[in-house]
């Protein structure tokens, strides 16, 4: 109980969950192996661990949504007595006062704020809808928490950040006392997660216990006041965040030590490709660019940052050669390109690793060898008499599967059995073994674990050292100014001129992202200013 | 001139809305289906069904109201056979939809020949006569035009006005409409995803059946092969026209009604010289063209067609 301690007054008064030697079975595999967590009212508990640790499926059994194999789930009742939570039973544990806000929302988008949190709180077979008594309730608990938002607006009108304060009113508004949150700020910018943090700790002053399922550690240990670590389904350790640092609770994560990606000084060459006040209008600011400029050199990493939704789409699109622009001009390599089309493109050596590498990366249902091939079935290497050479594919597929350690039962298994840090590492094989000279990374280690994202960082440091282009377009910060050399941000369609990495201030970036702050540079002037202003941080 | 004669004829109007009734109760039943996020291509042999029934009912001695449960009995259990393979066992909708006519369909049939094997024509019964509603029934135009229906027609249209209560002022339409939209989101809020959408499913082929109902126990006296004649998949079409909102249902159903009526008139003043298929198809051309001109920028809940399943996220 000691070590669960942030509060010198703590009792065991205060305990409110307590899962027992929780295991979980799928078959062969042990998703959770004899856990033991507690948790406090008042206390953030930050569970971490990589894709596959088993904090999601604990989270489900808390939830009711798995029934465990063995362990007991008990929560504190209102009264202050231990009770066992009736396992598999989702209305069990709302009850007791347990909510989750899922990393994807669970909301009806037609539906207003207000009818999504009130939706199973009234006897359902009822004339009318006491809709004035829950205005007042949640107006007490927005001003309360801070969760402001606009409940009559239809969902989908919402950003990501308001949307998820809806699902934290949700829990609220059922008097949760538990509030567990699956990877919260995926989906948010640096603003939106910090004044997240800032309300949860607000709630969690007022006694609310919060359980945050994530795997960035930079925020795990800005805002919890304990830290449990999972791996393979087991708890590898526990500890009071202000003991934690970031390198001891990576390696307990992985397993073993991380290495730290590092950009070495290099010197940029000519540019790959240019892109000339281009715009693509289509009428809906998430696909289209205004008056864009970018320049990707030889050797170099150029960062695009911003929220996801502001044009990466348009631009990957542009990039890929899947789209054309409807004004400006695009030059690989000085020429101006004429033809827009996927092939003329990848032939000037330009290659993608696309955003979303489950749907537009990799054909589910095709062999781990024909996804490794699918790109250069029209090359002679592939090719034997015109028809496709498998023995070839097969042989490519092998050496890519051994250097590139992709785990999979071998070249001949559906590419869809594959999680996704390993789908990943199939794209990477297929993208790098080409020697392109632009790489397009969209999101390249979106929901990727610390080892797998080290790798793709890895990977895209050592093309850049070989002379190739890289445009990094992401959504975060640390990978951004972790491994570019330029970082330029993108909002509402317009790209803002480059900034060397070293002069960039991570909280101005972030403001620029959201469309708060223009760019420090006029579009013309050397790159080399500093813009660092030490009076401005989150 | 004879256009706007013929506009300004109660007569017409009282055709109008009696050829809308059985539209109002299949534009209803669909739409309840859909909200609930399954589409529910039953509906043309859930008519059959309903029109069969009721009227094989009051003709073996129900009376006429017990004739309009069987047909929302009927109804409802074909609903039932649509629903449950479409939301716990979660096949595709459309296919188990049309099985659904299919199956409906070919069992009134079957049932009508074996219950009456050597007949050339069907025995007649006796049918909902029209309303004679004291003062109502005897105002100007729309004494002849609405209060002189039967009420059959009063209840479509009081079930207009039902539906839209229960999905917009209750905590069952907000579950229903959230149900059709995100199921997870009724889930999450501790409700069963299955139970409304099977409810919903039972409840919309209960009223799709009154639909068919209404023809042979209202509209004609007897059940004749070939009598729903597509009136089921226009319904499905005033549904998206509509924009699944049970006020606009009405206004489809009516124009629908309109139309139709408009046509038959037509015929007989102009149809000298332009054959008589142009007017039976001209109801249909003109919804094609308000579904083109409405549909477009339609809002279909979000789940409509997309099976959900336990455990799944």
């Amino acid at each position: 109980m000691s070590s669960a301690a942030h509060t010198s007054s703590e009792t065991s008064q205060d305990l409110l969950l307590s899962l027992a030697g929780v295991t979980k079975r799928f078959g062969q595999l042990v998703a959770n192996n004899a856990i033991d967590l507690t948790v406090h009212k008042g206390e953030i508990v930050a569970l971490l661990g990589e894709n596959g640790a088993g904090k999601t499926t604990l989270m489900n059994i808390l939830f009711g949504h798995y029934v465990a194999d063995e362990g007991t789930v008990t929560v504190a009742g209102r009264d202050g007595n231990l009770e066992q939570l009736e396992p598999g039973a989702p209305q069990a544990a709302l009850d007791a006062g347990i909510g989750m806000v899922h990393q994807h929302f669970t909301l009806a988008e037609n539906l207003t704020g207000l009818d999504n949190i009130v939706l199973g709180t009234e006897p359902i077979f009822r004339l009318r809808r006491d809709r004035s008594s829950a205005r007042a309730k949640l107006a007490e608990l927005m001003a309360g928490s801070g969760l402001n938002v606009d409940l009559d607006q239809p969902v989908h009108k919402l950003t990501v950040g308001e949307k998820q304060r809806v699902e934290i009113l949700k829990a609220l508004y059922r008097n949760a006392r538990l509030l567990v949150l699956d990877e919260p700020t995926a989906v948010l910018t640096p603003q939106e997660a910090d004044s997240l943090f800032a309300i949860l700790r607000k709630l969690a002053a007022t006694g609310l216990a919060v359980i945050i399922i994530a795997h960035k550690l930079a925020e795990v240990l800005a805002v919890s006041h304990r830290i449990a670590v999972l791996r393979g389904g087991a708890k590898v350790g526990e500890m009071k965040t202000s003991d934690a640092n970031h390198k001891s609770i990576a390696e307990l994560m992985v397993g073993r030590e991380v290495p730290a990606s590092r950009r070495t000084a290099r010197t940029p060459g000519k540019p790959v490709i240019t892109l000339a006040d281009v715009t693509i209008d289509r009428g809906d600011s998430r696909r289209s660019l205004h008056g864009v400029n970018v320049t990707a050199r030889e050797g170099e990493i150029l960062g695009i940052a911003g929220v996801s939704g502001n044009g990466q789409a348009a631009l990957a699109q542009l990039i890929a050669g899947l789209d054309k622009p409807d004004s400006g001009t695009v030059e690989i390599f000085g020429e101006k390109v004429t033809k827009f089309d996927a092939h003329t493109f990848a032939q000037n050596g330009i290659a993608r690793i696309p955003e979303d590498r489950h749907h537009d990366g990799m054909v589910g249902s095709m062999t781990v060898a024909e996804n490794i091939a699918i790109e250069d079935v029209r090359s002679a290497e592939y090719q034997k008499l015109g028809f496709l050479d498998f023995e070839a594919i097969r042989k490519r597929a092998e050496h890519a599967i051994a250097d590139y350690d992709v785990r999979c039962p071998g070249p001949d298994a559906p590419a869809r059995l594959l999680s996704g840090g390993n789908i990943q590492k199939l794209i990477l094989a297929r993208v790098l073994e080409k020697s392109p000279k632009l790489i397009l990374a969209n999101q390249p280690s979106r929901g990727l674990d610390v080892g797998a994202q080290s790798e793709v960082h890895r990977r895209l440091l050592e093309a850049r050292q070989g002379g190739a282009a890289v445009i990094l377009i992401s959504e975060d910060l640390d990978e951004l100014l972790t491994i570019s050399d330029q970082i330029a941000v993108i909002h509402a369609g317009h790209i803002t001129p480059a900034m060397p990495t070293d002069s960039i201030d991570r909280s101005e970036l972030g403001l620029m992202m959201a469309g708060q702050k223009a760019a420090p540079h006029a579009p013309d002037a050397p790159p080399a200013t500093t813009t660092t202003n030490p009076g401005e941080t989150a | 001139m004879e256009i706007i004669d013929i506009l300004l004829a109660a007569s017409f109007w009282e055709a109008a809305i009696r050829i809308a009734t059985p539209l109002i109760f299949g534009v209803l039943g669909a739409l309840i289906c859909e909200r609930a996020g399954v589409l529910n291509l039953g509906i043309e042999g859930i008519f059959t069904a309903g029109a069969m029934a009721g009227w094989m009912a009051v003709w073996l001695g129900a009376g006429l109201w017990g004739g309009v449960l069987v047909a929302a009995l009927a109804g409802g259990f074909f609903g039932l056979i649509h629903a449950i393979l479409t939301v716990p066992l979660g096949l595709s909708q459309h296919v188990s939809g049309i099985g659904v006519t299919l199956l409906a369909t070919s069992l009134s049939y079957f049932t009508y020949r074996t219950a009456l094997p050597d007949v050339s024509s069907p025995p007649r019964i006796e049918p909902f006569r029209p309303l004679d509603i004291p003062f109502l029934s005897d105002l100007p135009f729309i004494g002849q035009a609405l209060f002189s229906q039967t009420a059959m027609t009063m209840l479509a249209l009081v079930l207009v006005f039902v539906t839209g209560w229960v999905l917009y002022r209750t905590p069952l339409g907000l579950a229903i409409r959230a149900v059709g939209d995100n199921p997870s989101s009724v889930e999450a809020q501790g409700l069963s995803v299955y139970g409304l959408r099977i409810g919903a499913v039972v409840v919309g082929s209960s009223l799709m059946a009154l639909g068919g109902a209404f023809l042979t126990m209202s509209a004609f006296d007897a059940f004749f092969f070939g009598m729903i004649n597509g009136r089921g998949w226009v319904c499905i079409a005033l549904t998206v026209f509509a924009s699944w909102r049970p006020g606009k249902a009405l206004i489809g159903a009516l124009l629908f009604g309109a139309f139709d009526a408009f046509q038959v008139r037509l015929q007989t003043e102009v149809g000298a010289f332009l054959p008589s298929q142009v007017f039976l198809m001209m109801p249909y051309i003109l919804s094609i063209i308000a579904l083109i001109v409405v549909a477009r920028k339609a809002d279909y809940p979000k789940a409509l067609l997309v099976p959900w399943f336990k455990g799944q996220r």
